[in-house]
């Protein structure tokens, strides 16, 4: 038994060591919300936060993970789907398929807590997830979108 | 009239006979392949676990057969005729709100809120009380076909239903009317309907739908209904938001590979690499101690799965687990010998033709100019984002499967045929699709499940397919050369055009029974005389063709299916031709395309758009192309630019669709920039290469995907004119790639005419 803290709870889980945090996360922790889709860091749908960090969890170990590191799944990112991203994905009906979606709010969301007004040239930079359907061109407004109801909820 | 009456283009692909068609044939292609190489494939028995282990978890398994996963928020609604059921396409509950069933498949593409936009413009309902579900094609089974046909491809989802989704949502309304009518005892013509609410006009008073949904219910349905005049639509047309994205911001979503079930095992599995190879043997016993292990199961003759509690343990057993196989004839063949394979077929006789008219060899030979080009497309895999997968719970006397579908009915029929169950006694819960593009209408994956589940009666079983069996195990885009030759007469006017297409047939691999004396029409798409896939220019003489070269790799049909390679054929080579007559390439269309005044109108309206006419002292690098696909006419005009270090940017595309009419504008944009990503990735590094029979490329590292900082900005013109209805998911792929290479020549003066461009020299971003 390991402990990891998971959206914000500690949660004790039985996994071998080798174990990448992707699979703990879906098949013990139940967090489906987190994708398989490469398996090898090349995709991003398995995008987590750890400390506020964008991570692809399908490269890295649980067992590198203990209590003290805070992982964050899309489930967690916001109770009620409030987050500024996701606020915007809606307004601007950004998922098609979806699968890719929870890796791209990760790391957009991961994107906008480092840099709250992004330039096109900074989400070439920080978004490498690739999304089949091609939602790329709403992923890029939807970040600009968020980034204004982020800056609005500061203000407001 | 170009060709003898006899040709029919293959408009209904993707629809329902194709997609029963590929399930038979991939069956086929299973039991060739027994029979191709019996001799050496023992079907070992199990392994050397014992039959127990196989049992584990059968106790476990304690849940009924509802575990139905259709929409959760839905889920309480079985789409058997309930009593709140007005008919099979409307159930109005108590409350007012609307589900609407929906037959078609989503993947992303939007069909889902189209569908649903379509009954409730004919019922007048309330837009915000409308959710949807999925009927199960077994209850389509048990309740006479009644929501028709399950496929959803070939761009076909609305197109292929709009009527008589239209006329399910119209006859509910007629029935919601009478049944207030008949409350108040009145004419059902004093009576309105609008937004859920039905009034009687003289005297004011209201009935809510879900007050009289369960009187209407009871009514005979009509015998006849009108459909609403076009000019009179409120919601179709409109740009709603999707009905299905809430759940996709949150994890909430479940998807085939998300599928949780009490006591449930997971599934690796590997096929052999080779297609039409077969599995020698395999040694269980080395994986048998592994943790979480739970038994491993020999499929049909040339598969091998892994079972495990979890699959991460599956799939760590299975790479541990020795397997050797036979590869067959295709293990010797690498992508030299196919190019060489297809160059032969260039030049080679062929009575293969899909459009004629006078006489292209001879007029070619007296041309004042002769212009000749050869172009290539690769294989691609279809790389949904969301790997294969199916979940299935078998016992002797009924058979439940989960599972992502674009045909719900194929992947109903697959797996009643690997359950050894009449289809009564199998049950197929669609689930939502991480991704299609054409991949899953094929049932294989689906099957797979079934068999493996088979060894653990009672138990809920779900395969994944890893990423690399994915790659390996697709049904690839098939590989095709060019050779075209066009003849321009003094004047610089097209006079003749010989298109060669050699390559690999789709139809010949899958469903040979849909070939037409040998003829695979659906290598012509946008090439053909007449139809959803037409030629968008008439050229005196004119002959397009086909050298039918196939290979033992497996076709199938890839979001745009042959139009992706026709399209840069067809539109790069007349760029060649318009440079060559020194005409611009607008203009030198002009005179091909006077009896296509839509595909004119489209493309006219990409060149304007994109400031084609002031392009030159703009300094600017535009291309063009225009096609006609799935029944729309699409044209897109691209800008790049190519730095002094060969460094290709595409800037911008502006992208234009007639689909006669358009459902959902918004969502059409979403097609327009998604079918490009799709096009571009293929145009710009897509390609999959075999190498001793296998495809080489087995993930997203030498098989990538357009990225953000690749993306350019797309602005979509939606242009519906009425009257018809064309497809939307798939069409504007076909001009992405031919536009962004013309444009490339006006930057470089250097025509790329083999796609992936990854070996052109030029450098992507
Ligand atoms: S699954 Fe982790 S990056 Fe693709
Ligand atoms: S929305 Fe389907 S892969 Fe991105």
């Amino acid at each position: 038994m390991s402990k990891l803290n998971i959206n914000g709870q500690t949660l004790e889980l039985d996994f071998d060591a080798d174990t990448p945090l992707l699979w703990v996360l879906r098949e013990q922790a139940g967090l489906t919300g987190t994708k398989y889709g490469c398996g090898i860091a090349r995709c991003g749908a398995c995008t987590v936060h750890v400390d506020g960090q964008p991570m692809r969890s399908c490269v890295v170990p649980a067992s590198a993970f203990g209590p003290a590191q805070a992982i964050t799944t899309i489930e967690g990112l916001s109770p009620d789907s409030s987050h500024p991203v996701q606020q915007a994905w809606l307004e601007l009906d950004v998922p098609q398929c979806g699968y890719c979606q929870s890796g791209m709010i990760m790391a957009a969301s991961a994107l906008l807590d480092g840099n709250p007004n992004p330039t096109d040239a900074d989400i070439d930079a920080n978004m490498t997830n690739i999304c089949r359907c091609g939602t790329l061109q709403r992923v890029r407004r939807g970040i600009h979108r968020a980034a204004e109801i982020k800056a609005q909820g500061k203000t407001a | 009239m170009n060709r003898p009456g006899s040709i029919q283009p293959p408009d209904d692909l993707g629809d329902a006979r194709a997609a029963t068609d590929m399930a038979w044939a991939v069956q086929r292609a299973d039991r060739q392949a027994l029979g191709g190489s019996g001799g050496s494939a023992r079907a070992p028995a199990i392994g050397a676990l014992s039959r127990r282990r196989f049992l584990v978890g059968a106790a476990a398994a304690g849940a009924g057969l509802s575990l139905g996963v259709l929409n959760p928020r839905t889920a309480a609604a079985s789409a058997s005729a309930t009593a709140d059921e007005v008919n099979a396409w409307v159930v109005i509950k108590p409350d007012d709100s609307v589900v609407i069933r929906i037959a078609r498949s989503e993947m992303g593409q939007g069909t889902l809120t189209g569908l649903a936009q379509m009954v409730a413009e004919e019922l007048d309902c309330d837009w915000s009380k409308v959710d949807w579900e999925y009927p199960s094609p077994r209850q389509n089974l048990l309740r006479d076909r009644v929501w028709r046909s399950f496929a959803t491809g070939g761009s076909r989802g609305i197109r292929g239903s709009h009527q008589y989704v239209r006329e399910g949502g119209a006859a509910a309304r007629l029935m919601l009317v009478e049944a207030a009518a008949g409350r108040w005892q009145v004419s059902a013509a004093e009576c309105s309907a609008a937004n859920s609410i039905i009034t009687h006009k003289p005297s004011g008073r209201t009935l809510t739908y879900g007050a009289v949904a369960n009187d209407a219910a009871k009514l005979a349905p009509p015998l006849e209904v009108k459909l609403k005049d076009p000019k009179d639509w409120k919601l179709i047309g409109q740009p709603v938001k999707r009905l299905d994205t809430a759940d996709k911001l949150n994890g909430k979503q479940v998807f085939g590979a998300d599928i949780q079930l009490p006591g449930m095992l997971n599934a690796a599995v590997s096929a052999c690499p080779v297609f039409g190879g077969a599995r020698k043997r395999f040694d269980a016993a080395k994986v048998a101690a592994m943790p979480g292990v739970k038994g491993v199961v020999p499929l049909d003759n040339n598969a091998v799965a892994v079972v495990a509690d979890t699959w991460w343990r599956a799939q760590k057993a299975l790479k541990a687990l020795p397997i050797e196989w036979d590869f067959g004839d295709g293990g010797s063949l690498s992508q030299a010998d196919i190019i060489a394979r297809l160059d032969e077929g260039l030049t080679a006789e062929t009575p293969l033709i899909g459009n004629q008219s006078g006489d292209a060899r001879a007029a070619l030979e007296s041309a004042e100019t002769l212009v000749e080009a050869t172009y290539s497309y690769p294989y691609l895999n279809h790389a949904t984002m969301e790997p294969m997968n199916a979940t299935a719970r078998w016992t002797e006397d009924f058979c439940e499967v989960w599972c992502p579908t674009q045909n719900g009915e194929a992947a109903h029929a697959g797996a009643a045929e690997a359950a050894g169950l009449p289809l009564e006694q199998v049950e197929v819960h669609k689930v939502h699709l991480g991704g299609g593009f054409g991949r899953r209408g094929a049932p294989d994956y689906v099957r797979q499940a079934v068999l493996i589940a088979k060894q653990f009666p009672g138990t809920p079983v779900k395969l994944l397919w890893s990423r690399e069996e994915d790659m390996m195990q697709g049904f690839f885009h098939p590989i095709t050369k060019a050779r075209v030759r066009g003849g321009l007469d003094a004047d610089g006017k097209l006079e003749a055009l010989h298109l060669r297409v050699s390559g690999q047939s789709i139809l010949a691999g899958l469903m040979p029974n849909r070939l037409a004396d040998g003829v695979d029409f659906a290598t012509f798409q946008g090439l053909l005389p007449e139809g959803d896939q037409r030629i968008s220019y008439r050229v005196e003489n004119l002959l397009v063709d086909h050298a039918m070269r196939n290979t033992h790799i497996r076709p199938g049909f890839w979001r745009g299916v042959n139009v992706n390679q026709n399209a840069v054929y067809m539109e790069c080579f007349l760029d060649e031709l318009a440079h060559a007559a020194g005409t611009d390439a607008l203009a030198f269309r002009e005179p091909l395309m006077r009896s296509n005044p839509r595909g004119w109108a489209v493309l006219q309206a990409v060149a304007e758009r994109s400031g084609w006419a002031s392009r030159q002292e703009d300094g600017r690098h535009l291309g063009l192309a225009v096609f006609h696909a799935f029944g729309s006419d699409v044209a897109a005009c691209a800008e790049v630019t190519v730095e002094a270090d060969d460094a290709l940017r595409i800037k911008r595309i502006v992208a234009a669709t007639d689909p006669g009419f358009c459902v959902n504008p918004q969502q059409t944009e979403a097609q327009v920039e998604g079918s490009f990503v799709y096009g571009l990735s293929a145009l710009l590094y897509g390609e999959c290469t075999v190498r001793d029979g296998q495809i080489e490329q087995r993930n997203f590292d030498t098989f990538p995907s357009l990225q953000i900082s690749q993306m350019p900005e797309v602005e979509t013109l939606v242009m519906p004119s009425g009257g018809f209805w064309g497809g939307v998911g798939e069409p504007t792929i076909a001009v992405a790639a031919p536009a962004v290479l013309n444009a490339i020549f006006a930057a470089t003066g250097k025509r790329c005419r083999e796609v992936p461009l990854k070996r052109s020299g030029l450098k992507f971003a």
